[in-house]
Parts: structure tokens; C-alpha cells; sequence
């Protein structure tokens, strides 16, 4: 399959998880399609890594998983502070940052 | 083959990328992202990138989701309307924003010329994207990668302990506690007898 495939593969998956973070607002959702952004970056990548036979790109996705593991847990330990102290799991009503 | 492979595991993971934004119950938006997440590993072994297709399956299907899945039972996945209070201009408005991005980045990819984009790329070696390959690679050199994202998955391992963790000192009114949780009438069903695990992991009520 020539690269052009994945990489509207990729860039579809991306704009789907733009539009997810856009339009919802769940904060657990919201994690959910960030998650979705980075896989579609990991899949242009590993697919680059392909096409130059030169195996950066996919340690590239790798590092780039260990980032996304990270921002998930410091994100759900968020959620479930939030949850703590009673306050809505709502995007729309949290946003005057105040705790 | 490969073809047949690659557009079902492209259609999969297009159709978790939808489940997961518009599905109402955040349980299921979770276990859409699995198959999601599923079928991205099918393609990056067509890609022939080995290691990061089980690293997928093991670290992102496998440890990542669990946890997902804990904090919406914790939590309790209550569904949310699609429409937002904010009105259905803003909501319109993303969506047209999603679209265009998608054309955006389709533009691009078409306009650019580079040659290899069409091609099915260089020629294949033993031994690429294998383990071994990429344990070499990230003790020589990455090693200074690999050791930044060790100290960053500590630090996230601590912030995350101390974000979620029960304030110590007064306790606040408003705070939940896991015993709260376990006392809602749809978990434990009945009167809750004093002197059960529960009561004696909670702290004393007064």
C-alpha cells in the first residue's frame, strides 16, 4: 500500500479527535480524544519510519505513548479530585478555575 | 492481501474514532477507543513496525484502558447530552472546524511532491522494527530519551498519587470517600450493618 493511505488514515483520525474535544464535554471524553489525536501522530509516524526504512520514527511512537500514559494518569488523578470534591464532571461549569 | 488487510483495519479504526466521539455512555466511548486502539495495531504490523504494535496492545488496549475503565465505574458514567447548553451554533461550528482540517491536511498530503509517498517504500531488512532493533537503539542512541521518559513517568506516577490521594488534616464537608461510594443504596442493597469492612476502612464518622 503506497504511504498516501495511511497518512489520510491518519489525518482523518486526527480531525475526528479535534472535533471530539471540540464538541464534547465530558472530561473523561475529552482524554479519551486527545488519545485519539496522538494515535493518529504515532500512525504518520511509524508510517514515515516505513517509507525511509530508518527505524527514528518508531522510536519516536514510543516516546510518544510514554508522554500519552503520563497525561492520562495526571488527567484521571484531575478527574477524580474533581469527583472528590463534588463538583460537576462538566467542562461548561468548571470554567471559572476556581477550586 | 495486504490491501484487503489494510482497509479493514483502517475502516475499524476510523469507526472507534467515531464511536468514542459520539457515544453518550463514557463507558462505551472507552471500550470503542479498545477498538480503536485494536485496529491501529493491525496497522502498524502492516507497517511492519512489530515492537510498537504489541507495546500498543499491551500498554495502550491493556493498561492504560483499565484504568480508564476504573475512574468512569469511580466516577459513574452518567450519560451527558450531545447538545450542549451552550447552544448548537458552537457545536455546529466544531464539527465544520473538524471537516476542515480534515481537508486541510488532505490538501497537504496530495499537494506535497514528494516522490515517496507513492511508492510502497525502501526495500525490506531482517530485523527492522523487532525488539532487538529497538532495545539497541534506545540503550545507544536514544539513551538520553529513555531516561528522560523514565523520570517523567515517575514524576506522573507521584503527581497523580498526590492529586487523587484524601486531603489529611480537617476533613472537608463536601468530600467523598470511597465508603461513601459503597454505601449508595445501587452497590449495597439493604441496611448497612455497622462493623462491616466497610465501616472499619472508613474513617469515623461523626
Amino acid at each position: 500500500m503506497p504511504l498516501t493511505w495511511y497518512l489520510v488514515v491518519s489525518a482523518l483520525i486526527f480531525a475526528i479527535g479535534a472535533g471530539g474535544v471540540l464538541v464534547r464535554r465530558n472530561p473523561l471524553v475529552i482524554l479519551l480524544c486527545i488519545e485519539l489525536m496522538l494515535n493518529a501522530a504515532n500512525l504518520a509516524l511509524v508510517g514515515f519510519s516505513r517509507v525511509h526504512g530508518n527505524m527514528d520514527g518508531q522510536m519516536f511512537a514510543l516516546i510518544v505513548m510514554v508522554v500519552a500514559a503520563c497525561e492520562v494518569a495526571v488527567g484521571l488523578g484531575l478527574i477524580v479530585a474533581l469527583f472528590r470534591r463534588r463538583l460537576p464532571i462538566d467542562v461548561d461549569e468548571l470554567r471559572e478555575l476556581q477550586g | 492481501m495486504a490491501e484487503v488487510l489494510f482497509f479493514i483495519a483502517a475502516i475499524g479504526a476510523v469507526a472507534g474514532a467515531v464511536g468514542t466521539v459520539s457515544l453518550r455512555n463514557p463507558f462505551y466511548a472507552v471500550l470503542a477507543l479498545v477498538c480503536h486502539l485494536l485496529a491501529l495495531a493491525a496497522l502498524f504490523l502492516l507497517l511492519r513496525a512489530e515492537f510498537v504494535a504489541a507495546a500498543q496492545v499491551v500498554v495502550y488496549a491493556g493498561a492504560v484502558m483499565v484504568l480508564y475503565v476504573f475512574v468512569v465505574a469511580y466516577v459513574g458514567g452518567s450519560d451527558e447530552p450531545l447538545t450542549a447548553s451552550t447552544g448548537a451554533s458552537l457545536r455546529f461550528a466544531s464539527i465544520l472546524f473538524a471537516l476542515a482540517l480534515f481537508v486541510e491536511l488532505t490538501i497537504a498530503l496530495i499537494g506535497t511532491s514528494l516522490a515517496a509517498l507513492d511508492s510502497d517504500g525502501a526495500p525490506y531488512e531482517a530485523g527492522f522494527g523487532t525488539p532487538a532493533e529497538v532495545g539497541e537503539l534506545f540503550l545507544t542512541r536514544f539513551l538520553v530519551a529513555f531516561e528522560i521518559a523514565s523520570l517523567l513517568l515517575l514524576i506522573a506516577a507521584v503527581g497523580a498519587v498526590i492529586l487523587a490521594r484524601r486531603r489529611s488534616g480537617l476533613p472537608e464537608a463536601g468530600e467523598i470517600s470511597v465508603a461513601d461510594v459503597m454505601r449508595r443504596p445501587e452497590v449495597t442493597p439493604g441496611e448497612s450493618v455497622p462493623g462491616t469492612m466497610i465501616e472499619a476502612a472508613s474513617p469515623p464518622r461523626r
